[in-house]
């Protein structure tokens, strides 16, 4: 089956530190871009359109692209957190097919453990947002939102913390392997519903880790993709959507990838059984479990039957997920995990994991992002790839 | 049931909404309704986000909800409970739940406004068990 696509991602590449002491934010971001343009065999010379998130510092994409003495015809600095980088790889796409660039450069990077952070409170969205006064008070933090979105799950279908742990057991499975991971035991289901409780019913292990770090793409069209040799991915299919508090009309069961998923796969015209492996954001293991029943792996509220059992466990399993550990295991760069899932699922339909975790004949595959809190505001983005003869 | 509670930290206002803290500092918790197409909203502003409106007014809440979610914040200096309580009006709000055993806490369960003192006088409307 040959399909047609309007890009390709040609180059990808991600960080190997995970605390980053001796390095600053910008020297962070080119070593990414540097890196995935040499995985691409492109220089900087070829990138014409750049697309990043806030975790470049100064106004927009400005600053690096000084810093990196880039020729822009086109920039996109849209900002939707940890989903940024799958909406940046639709936008890009859309772009090319536009004729408005060639080669589109992705970064994402940031040093929260070397600036010294521990834990995360909620984003504090400043003096102006709305919305601030009834809520920083209250003490909302990463952890006790997803909480919030977890305990609801659980009284409405019955979800259990067992069910939970099983997503972080199969991380861990599949972290083992990865010598670059953060967390490389392997763990059980006794293992997780036993470290403490974070926030009531979330505990300590199903929390991602905590690293600095970051990832680059490059997404090219199909013409310089035909230059580039077979390990180009090919772009199938994106959607992205905001979901919010709907003027306090909330229902915290669900995330946006209910939209985004089925605008990717329409885009694709594949469907949730058609995939070979699947990324899928991991802040924590109940973002995984909203996201595979958003997507449609499963029916809404079966999410905890589908993941028990191994299923996300690449060779026990049929939705091997997060092959590199994720950001539950392996690593989590500037509390964004967008990048990474695009990276690994690219891994994967070049033939590139680690042999213990490749997916065999992987084809087709999903990545899924989402930024934000799915307890308030967040992104989701839905990427569907396919290998270069797919 | 007496126990150390966080210090509260003032909310921060603006012109769209500083009708409610000056309403929570006379324990009143009060909401913005359309006048247009009739439904509530929260958090409170002057334009409605189902239809657009700007004819948005004020009236007083019940005060009574339901629990829609929460967690018990156990591993913080002073543990919390946040939750998210669907009042009888239909909306949900952010809040704190207090004067209440952790342990006894569940989605749905009836719960009340009460209000608490923030640090520079302000008052924050918070929910316990009925
Ligand atoms: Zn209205």
């Amino acid at each position: 089956m040959t399909r047609s696509c309007k890009a390709y991602i040609a180059g990808v590449y991600e960080h190997p530190t995970r605390k980053a002491t001796d390095k600053t934010l910008t020297q962070l971001h080119a070593e990414v871009a540097i890196g995935a343009l040499k995985d691409a065999g492109l220089t900087m010379k070829d990138v014409d359109g750049y697309f990043c998130d806030s975790t470049v510092p100064g106004l927009g994409g400005l600053v690096m692209a000084e810093y990196l003495g880039l020729d822009l015809s086109y920039i996109d600095t849209t900002e939707t957190g940890g989903s940024s980088y799958l909406v940046h790889v639709g936008h890009a796409m859309r772009a090319i097919a536009e004729g408005k660039c060639n080669v589109a450069l992705i970064t994402l990077a940031g040093r929260p453990r070397a600036e010294g952070l521990t834990s995360l409170p909620a984003r504090d969205t400043g003096n102006d947002a709305p919305e601030r006064g009834f809520e920083l008070s209250y003490g909302p933090a990463v952890t006790n939102l997803y909480a919030m979105a977890a305990m609801r799950h659980m009284y409405e279908f019955g979800t259990t913390s067992e069910q939970l742990a099983w997503i972080k057991v199969a991380a861990s499975h599949h972290a083992q392997h990865n010598e670059h991971a953060m967390l490389r035991d392997v763990v059980t289901v006794e293992d997780v519903v036993n470290s403490p409780l974070i926030a009531d019913p979330l505990h300590r292990l199903d929390c991602c880790v905590i690293s600095d770090g970051g990832g680059a793409l490059v997404v090219v069209s199909p013409e310089i993709a035909k230059t580039l040799g077979d390990r180009n991915v090919k772009i199938l299919g994106q959607g992205e959507a905001v979901k919010h508090l709907n003027g306090g009309k909330i229902d915290l069961t669900y995330t946006g990838a209910v939209k985004s998923g089925p605008s990717a796969f329409s885009e694709a015209n594949l469907k949730p059984s058609d995939m070979d492996y699947a990324s899928i954001y991991d802040s924590f293991t109940i973002t995984v479990l909203e996201t595979i029943e958003d997507l449609g792996f499963c029916e809404k509220g079966q999410g905890g039957k589908f993941v028990s059992d191994g299923n996300l466990i690449s060779g026990v399993g049929k939705l091997p997920f997060n092959t590199d550990g994720g950001g539950l295991c392996n690593n989590h760069p500037s509390n964004r995990g967008g990048m990474t899932k695009v990276i690994e699922a690219v891994r994967q339909l070049r033939g590139e994991a680690h042999p213990a975790v490749q997916v065999p004949n992987c084809e087709l595959a999903l990545a899924h992002g989402t930024g934000g809190q799915i307890s308030q505001r967040h992104g989701s983005a839905t990427l569907i790839l396919g290998r270069n003869d797919a | 049931m007496s126990r150390e509670e966080r210090v509260y930290a003032d909310p921060s206002m603006n012109m769209e909404n500083e009708e409610y803290w000056k309403a929570t500092k006379q324990g009143k918790l009060i909401l913005k309704k359309c006048d247009d197409c009739g439904e509530t909203h929260f958090f409170p502003r002057i334009i409605c986000p189902h239809c657009q409106s700007s004819n948005t007014s004020w009236y007083e809440a019940s005060g009574k909800g339901r629990i829609y979610s929460y967690s018990v914040v156990r591993r913080a200096p002073i543990p919390y409970a946040i939750a998210y309580v669907t009042l009888d009006e239909g909306v949900s709000m952010l809040t704190n739940l207090v004067d209440c055993d952790f342990d006894d806490l569940a989605v749905d369960k009836e719960v009340e406004v009460t209000f608490r003192d923030t640090e520079g006088g302000e008052k924050l409307p918070m929910f316990r068990p009925v």
